[in-house]
C-alpha cells in the first residue's frame, strides 16, 4: 500500500484494517506519532490527513487512500520550526513530552483555522490528554504562537 | 585515589553508609560523548575546545532534572553554561565502577535533594583541580587565581587559561578532600529558569521513548496477563493466534501469555485470538465493596501505633466537644501516557535491555534475575520515559516479562509493549484506604486531641520490607504521626491491610490520601466551632518552635497571602485551604470554586505554595506545581479503580477519566523557598491540594467530604 507522507510516497505491506498508527510506527519507522489508548480518546496519535487532524490509532489504512499525511516529523519546513513548535520551546511546555506530538498537531490545525483563538476556541480544539498536565502552558503557548509572525 | 581507599569508599557506598563524598579518579575509560575528553571526576568531562560534558545519572521523566542537576554542578564548577552538554550516565559503568554515580533512581522527589550535596561538591572539587593545574602552568600561586566562565585568570600577571587548556593536567591531580561551597546568596545558576536541554527535541518527535526502540532484527510482542491478580494459565489454545499473519511465537509465562511477531498491532490482534482458561484462585470472588468493608473493620482493630503523644483517650473523655469521621478513598492507577514496555535481547549469558525506567538499577537486577545471569552481564539502555509517576520504579514487571520472552527467541531483540487496557488493569495501585479520625475540642474551641487510624496495605513491604519499623509501615500513618500542629494529645494508628490487589508508589504515595483525612477533619471542626480555616490552622502552628512547624506556618501564610484569602470573593465563589509537609518540602493550597446558577460546581483557581528550601530551576519547579494540580484534581474528581470478581473493571480513558485542558482551572504557582534545606518538588504540591479541593466543596455545599472521588457525591460539575 502506498502512502503520501510528509511530501514523500512511502510503501508498506500492510492489511487494510491495520490502523495507520501502526503502519507509521512499525512499518515506516515514523515513531514521533505515539500510541496512548488505541480508542481515539487521548490524541497522542494525532496526524493530519489533508490538513485535518485525525486519530491515527483508529483510522484503518484502507481509509487513507491518496490523502496527504503529515506527521510531527513533517511539520518543520526546510529546517525551520512551525511557530507552534517554537512557542512550545519558548514557553517550555513539554514535561515528559510523550503526548506533545499529538498536542502540537492539534494546535497547528487550530491556529490555521483561527489565527487568534479565544480561550473557548482552545478549549474546544485541544482535547488531547496529557498526564504530566502541561495544559496550563499549552494554552499560554497557543496564545503566544498566535502573536508570532 | 589508592585502590584500597576506593574499595573502602565503595563498600561503604553499597552498604548505604556513605556520609561524605567520593570522587573516584580517572581509573577507567569513559565512553560515549565523553570520548576524547579529560575526566576530572565522575560527573565532569572537559574537551580541549572547552565543551563541558556533565553526566546525568537520575532518570529524566519530564520533571527537568536533566537540566537542574547539571545546574548544581556548573554553579560550583564555574564553567560557561553555554558550553555545557549533558550525557547519560551508563548503568554498566555505574556498576563496573562500584556505584560511581551513587544512585541512578528518580522517585520519592529525591533526584535533586539527594544529589545536591555530592554534585555541588563535584563541581567545587573540579574547579580547584582546574585552578591548580592552570596556576602551575602559569607559574603563579593558586590562591591568586580566579575562575569565571570556564577561564582561570591571574590578575597580577594578566595570564589566563581556559578549562580546555588545562583539563588533562587537572585530571591527573589528586582531588582535594572537602571544598567549601558557595554561599547560596552568590548563586548565579542554581534557581534560574534555564531552558531545559530535553525540550527542543520534544517538539519534533525525535526523542526515543521506550516504545520507539528500534534495533536490528527486532521482533514485537503483545501480552495478556491474568485478569485476576495472581491467577495462572490453566489451559492455553493458541492455534488461531499462531496462524495469524506476522506471528512467530507464543510465550506462556504462566501468569501471562505473550504473542511475538513482526508488528505490534498484529501481535495484539493475535492476543485477542488466544483461548486461555485462567486458574483464578480464591481471589476471583473479591470485589471493592468487600475490600472496603474489610478496611472499615480494620480501623477498629489497629495493628501498630505510629505516635502517641499525651493521652488522647483522657482528652477525648474530658472534651467540651468531640468529633468523629470516617473517610474512604479508592485504588488509583498511575496511567502514564506511554504504556509499560521494555525491549530485551538475550544472547548466551549476556542480556541487554532498553527500557524507560525510574530505576535503571532495579531494571538491571530484575533482568539478571529473570535470565539467571550475574548483574555484570546486564547492559541497560535507559530510554526516555513517557511519564513515570512511580509506576516505573521498583516494580519492574515489564522488564521481567520482556527478558523472559527474549529468552524464548535467543539472539533476537524483542520489544514488549502493553496495551492501554493491560496498563490500567495491571497496575501497582495507590491503595484503597479507610481512615477513622476522632478529635477532642476544649471549651475555647481549640483542638486538644486528634486520633487518626488508617487501614491500608503496605507498599514498602513489597519492595523494602526492612523499611518497616517494628512491623509499622511509616507511610500508613503520615499526616498524623508527623503532624506539626500544636495538638498535645496526638495518636496515630495503622491497620496492616493485606489484599491481593498490588499496590505501589503513586505520585506522592500516602500523601495522596492521608492529608485529606487530617485536613478535611480539621475543617469539620472549624465549621462546628465557627472559626476561619486559615486562622484556625495558623493558631495551631504559630506558637510552635520546631522548624517543621515554622515552615508549615510560613508556607501557609505565603499561600494564603498569594490567594488573597482574607479578601472578598466574586459572588458564588467558595474556598478551601490545607497545609501539609511532604518529601522534605512544605506545601499549602487554596482552591476556589464557583457554584453556577444551575447548581453545578466549577473549580476556578488553585493557588499552590511550596517551600522546598532551595529551588534548582524555577521554571521546572513551577511546572511540577502545574502538573501536580491536574494530577490531584483528576484523582479527586473522577479517579477510581474498582474491583469486581478479583479484577479491575476500568480499562481505558473512556472509563478511567483524565482531566482535559478545557477543565483545567487557573493555576497560581507560589514558590517560596526559605533556604537552609533541600526538599522535593515532584510530589509535595499534591499533598495539600486534595484536601483543599474537598474543603472548598464543603464550604460550597455544607456537606463534609469524606469520600473520593467527588463525582460520587451526587454533585454536578461544570
Amino acid at each position: 500500500m502506498d502512502f503520501k507522507i510528509n511530501g514523500k510516497v512511502m510503501s508498506a505491506n500492510v492489511e487494510g484494517e491495520m490502523p495507520l498508527l501502526w503502519a507509521l510506527r512499525d512499518e515506516l519507522n515514523l515513531k514521533g506519532t505515539k500510541y496512548g489508548c488505541g480508542i481515539a480518546q487521548c490524541g497522542a496519535c494525532t496526524v493530519h490527513l489533508n490538513g485535518e487532524p485525525v486519530r491515527s490509532c483508529s483510522l484503518p489504512c484502507s481509509a487513507v487512500g491518496t490523502a496527504e499525511i503529515t506527521t510531527i516529523e513533517g511539520l518543520a519546513q526546510g529546517g525551520v520550526l512551525n511557530k507552534v513548535q517554537q512557542a512550545w520551546i519558548d514557553l517550555q511546555v513539554p514535561q515528559c513530552g510523550y503526548c506533545q506530538s499529538g498536542m502540537i498537531m492539534a494546535a497547528v490545525k487550530l491556529l490555521k483555522d483561527k489565527p487568534k483563538p479565544s480561550d473557548a476556541d482552545i478549549d474546544a480544539a485541544m482535547t488531547n490528554i496529557c498526564r504530566c498536565s502541561t495544559y496550563v502552558r499549552v494554552r499560554q503557548a497557543i496564545h503566544h504562537a498566535a502573536k508570532m509572525a | 585515589m589508592k585502590r584500597r581507599d576506593f574499595l573502602k569508599t565503595s563498600s561503604a557506598l553499597s552498604a548505604g553508609l556513605v556520609v561524605g563524598f567520593h570522587l573516584p579518579a580517572a581509573n577507567a575509560q569513559p565512553a560515549g560523548a565523553t570520548a576524547g575528553a579529560a575526566e576530572i571526576n565522575a560527573w565532569i568531562h572537559i574537551h580541549p575546545d572547552d565543551t563541558v560534558v556533565l553526566k546525568v545519572a537520575r532518570s529524566e521523566m519530564g520533571q527537568g532534572s536533566s537540566t537542574a542537576l547539571p545546574q548544581l554542578i556548573a554553579e560550583e564548577l564555574g564553567c560557561a553554561w553555554d558550553n555545557v552538554r549533558i550525557d547519560e550516565a551508563m548503568l554498566s559503568e555505574h556498576i563496573r565502577r562500584n556505584r560511581l554515580y551513587v544512585s541512578t533512581a528518580t522517585g520519592g522527589s529525591r533526584a535533586i535533594r539527594e544529589s545536591q550535596s555530592y554534585l555541588r561538591q563535584a563541581g567545587a572539587t573540579a574547579r580547584v583541580m582546574l585552578t591548580r593545574a592552570a596556576a602551575a602552568e602559569m607559574g603563579v600561586p593558586e590562591a591568586e587565581c580566579e575562575v569565571s566562565n570556564g577561564v582561570v585568570h591571574h590578575g597580577g600577571t594578566g595570564q589566563k587559561r581556559r578549562f580546555g587548556d588545562v583539563a588533562v593536567a587537572a585530571s591527573k591531580l589528586t582531588p582535594p578532600k572537602e571544598v567549601p561551597l558557595k554561599d547560596p546568596k552568590t548563586w548565579t545558576l542554581i534557581g534560574q529558569s534555564l531552558p531545559r536541554f530535553d525540550i527542543p527535541n520534544k517538539v519534533n518527535g525525535t526523542p526515543q521513548y521506550g516504545i520507539d526502540v528500534q534495533v536490528p532484527g527486532m521482533l514485537h510482542a503483545a501480552i495478556v496477563q491474568s485478569p485476576v491478580f495472581g491467577g495462572k494459565v490453566k489451559t492455553l489454545d493458541d492455534a488461531a493466534a499462531k496462524a495469524s499473519r506476522g506471528v512467530t511465537q507464543i510465550v506462556n509465562g504462566l501468569e501471562w501469555v505473550a504473542v511475538v511477531g513482526d508488528n505490534w498491532w498484529r501481535c495484539n490482534q493475535a492476543v485477542k485470538k488466544l483461548n486461555i482458561v485462567w486458574d483464578e484462585g480464591a481471589n476471583g470472588k473479591v470485589d471493592s465493596a468487600e475490600i472496603r468493608a474489610y478496611l472499615k473493620a480494620g480501623v477498629a482493630t489497629p495493628t501498630k501505633v505510629g505516635r502517641n503523644d499525651g493521652d488522647f483517650d483522657a482528652a477525648f473523655k474530658g472534651a467540651a466537644k468531640t468529633f468523629e469521621a470516617e473517610y474512604y478513598v479508592p485504588y488509583l492507577d498511575h496511567t502514564p501516557m506511554e504504556p509499560m514496555n521494555c525491549t530485551a535481547l538475550v544472547n548466551g549469558d549476556k542480556v541487554t535491555v532498553w527500557v524507560p525506567t525510574q530505576s535503571a538499577e532495579a531494571s538491571a537486577a530484575t533482568a539478571a534475575a529473570a535470565a539467571s545471569v550475574p548483574l555484570a552481564n546486564i547492559e541497560v539502555f535507559r530510554q526516555q520515559l513517557g511519564g513515570g509517576f512511580g509506576r516505573r520504579g521498583g516494580f519492574q514487571d515489564f522488564t521481567r516479562q520482556a527478558v523472559t520472552i527474549a529468552k524464548a527467541v535467543p539472539g533476537r531483540p524483542v520489544k514488549l509493549l502493553w496495551s492501554r487496557e493491560e496498563d490500567i488493569q495491571h497496575g501497582h495501585y495507590r491503595p484503597a484506604t479507610v481512615a477513622k479520625v476522632r478529635g477532642a475540642v476544649d471549651a475555647s474551641g481549640k483542638l486538644v486531641g486528634i486520633h487518626g487510624t488508617v487501614a491500608v496495605q503496605s507498599i514498602l513491604e513489597r519492595v523494602r520490607p526492612e523499611a518497616l519499623v517494628g512491623g509499622l509501615d511509616p507511610q500508613g500513618v503520615t499526616s498524623f504521626a508527623d503532624s506539626y500542629y500544636d495538638i498535645p494529645n496526638t495518636k496515630a494508628e495503622w491497620f496492616h491491610a493485606k489484599r491481593h490487589v498490588p499496590v505501589g508508589f503513586w505520585r506522592s504515595v500516602s500523601h495522596s490520601q492521608n492529608p485529606m483525612f487530617r485536613e478535611c477533619f480539621i475543617d469539620e471542626v472549624c465549621a462546628a466551632v465557627k472559626q476561619d480555616p486559615y486562622q484556625y490552622r495558623r493558631a495551631m502552628l504559630v506558637n510552635m518552635k520546631g522548624k517543621e512547624s515554622v515552615r508549615d506556618l510560613g508556607i501557609l501564610d505565603a499561600t494564603a497571602k498569594a490567594a488573597k484569602w482574607a479578601e472578598a470573593m466574586p459572588a458564588n465563589w467558595f474556598k478551601g485551604i490545607a497545609v501539609q509537609d511532604a518529601y522534605g518540602s512544605h506545601a499549602a493550597a487554596v482552591v476556589y470554586l464557583e457554584k453556577m446558577a444551575n447548581g453545578a460546581l466549577k473549580i476556578r483557581r488553585c493557588v499552590i505554595g511550596v517551600d522546598p528550601g532551595y529551588v534548582a530551576n524555577e521554571g521546572a519547579a513551577k511546572a511540577q506545581i502545574e502538573g501536580c494540580m491536574v494530577y490531584a484534581l483528576t484523582a479527586a474528581l473522577w479517579g477510581e479503580i474498582t474491583i469486581k470478581e478479583g479484577r479491575v473493571q476500568q480499562s481505558n480513558f473512556h472509563d478511567y477519566r483524565m482531566m482535559k485542558l478545557s477543565e483545567t482551572p487557573e493555576c497560581v504557582a507560589v514558590l517560596a523557598p526559605t533556604g537552609g534545606f533541600w526538599g522535593g518538588m515532584g510530589e509535595p504540591p499534591m499533598a495539600p491540594l486534595v484536601p483543599a479541593i474537598c474543603n472548598a466543596v464543603f464550604a460550597a455545599t455544607g456537606k463534609p467530604v469524606r469520600e473520593l472521588p467527588l463525582s460520587k457525591m451526587g454533585l454536578v460539575w461544570a
